[in-house]
């Protein structure tokens, strides 16, 4: 358990590249430089293993839940055990914003309720397999899971008061009329479902590597030489604005943004909050813009108002919570 | 034969295109390959996750892609 242990948390590779750095490069630790490079390659080759390993388990165990299946599953749950079953099965159901307009006239169609509906499209882009990687990455298991959770969280309360505001009308009528044909679900074998494991690897990765890398050289820099003081004064935990700000920042930004996590692990060791961190990331891969645009080909501007307004306010509320708990979470 | 591709215009629709493509040029069918993009006749096949790939009107791959070799196992079959 130790072994394992000791193998998650990276001290092995830490010191690896300490000593390239130290011995190889002859930089030393403690200059600026040292420090950055050292931070450079030692989160790149971590990032990526852990992007690799999460992804493909994820993948794994998606390939058993197809749209179809949840869809039957939703269909005959109702009231806040359906939200919650809908947010669970927002983790476990493989999406992308590109899906999203099929899966809610599939879920429409099949009588899912509206607001079991919206907990699962608020969770299923929060709680994705490149995030929680990310997070394990830069903060460790215990906010990896707490992420989880709070996602969840956050997609049962939109979609409760979603399905309580009544907004059945605000959903575009063609959606109501059309006709969903019948297919069957595919039965995989063993090694299909590596290969689409693998090829989920290959996808995410090859989408986010460049936005990973640049945001990790941005984190380098920050770590070797942005002033500690100044970041905590404007972004520290006890700026009320900061995590507001963030959740604006986050909403333009697509989950490539995913890259810009290093960015936050640097700067929250400068002090700056880790709610507002958290906020930021489950903001940009909640409410982005793409997928408004896609989402308004079934659903009226109001229900879409009404979406953000709801999320965001919810993740707001997460990243002051963070900010508040965070000496017990690190 | 009449082959459709069902995806709304992302990359791995277009990738399943492509790999389509290949398996028929492949094992030289005197096939059509189309695209379908729009999201009314996506879902009239029952598809909710694209790409999928439909061979004279009936589903035989959705919600993933597949490789080249794996497309021609499915058209030798259908």
């Amino acid at each position: 358990m130790d072994f394992i242990n000791g193998l998650l948390q990276f001290k092995w590779l830490y010191k690896l590249v300490e000593l390239l750095v130290e011995n190889v490069f002859n930089i030393s630790m403690t200059t600026r430089l040292g420090s950055s490079i050292h931070f450079f390659i030692y989160d790149t080759i971590k990032i990526v293993i852990l992007l690799g390993i999460m992804i493909f388990l994820i993948s794994y165990i998606r390939s058993y839940f197809p749209p179809e299946r949840t869809k039957k599953i939703l269909s005959k749950f109702d009231g806040i055990k359906g939200n919650i079953m809908a947010s669970l099965m927002g983790i476990v159901t493989p999406f992308c914003s590109c899906s999203s307009v099929p899966i809610f006239i599939g879920f429409v169609e099949a009588g899912v309720p509206l607001g079991l509906t919206f907990s699962f499209l608020i969770t299923s882009p929060i709680v994705n397999e490149a995030a929680f990687a990310i997070l394990l990455a830069s903060f460790g298991w215990k906010l990896a899971f707490l992420y989880v959770i709070t996602g969840v969280i956050v997609g049962v309360v939109g979609g409760i008061i979603i399905g309580k505001l009544k907004l059945e009308n605000e959903v575009e009528e063609y959606v109501y009329q059309m006709q969903v044909g019948e297919s069957e679900v595919e039965k995989l074998n063993r090694k299909e479902r590596i290969n689409f494991a693998l090829e989920n690897v290959k996808e995410i990765v090859g989408r986010i590597w460049i936005y990973l890398l640049i945001g990790i050289g941005i984190g380098a820099v920050i770590h070797g030489w942005a002033p500690a003081p100044v970041l905590a004064k404007y972004a520290g935990p006890d700026n009320p604005l900061a995590v507001f700000v963030a959740v604006i920042l986050g909403i333009p930004l697509y989950s490539n943004a995913l890259g810009t996590i290093p960015i936050a692990e640097a700067l929250i060791n400068k002090g700056v909050g880790i709610g507002t961190a958290m906020a930021f990331m489950m903001a940009t891969t909640a409410l982005s813009l793409p997928e408004m645009i896609l989402l308004r080909k079934v659903i009226k501007p109001k229900l879409i108002a009404y979406f953000v307004a709801i999320t965001g306010v919810a993740i707001i509320l997460v990243g002051y919570l963070f900010n508040a708990v965070a000496h017990l979470l690190i | 034969m009449v082959i459709k591709v069902l995806g709304s215009g992302c990359s791995n629709c277009k990738k399943l295109e492509k790999n389509t493509k290949e398996a028929v040029k492949e094992l030289g069918l005197d096939a059509k390959v189309e695209k379908v993009e729009d999201i009314k006749d996506i879902m009239g096949f029952g598809v909710m996750k694209t790409p999928a790939l439909v061979v004279d009107e009936k589903v035989v791959l959705k919600g993933r892609v597949a490789k080249t070799d794996e497309i021609v196992t499915i058209l030798k079959n259908s």
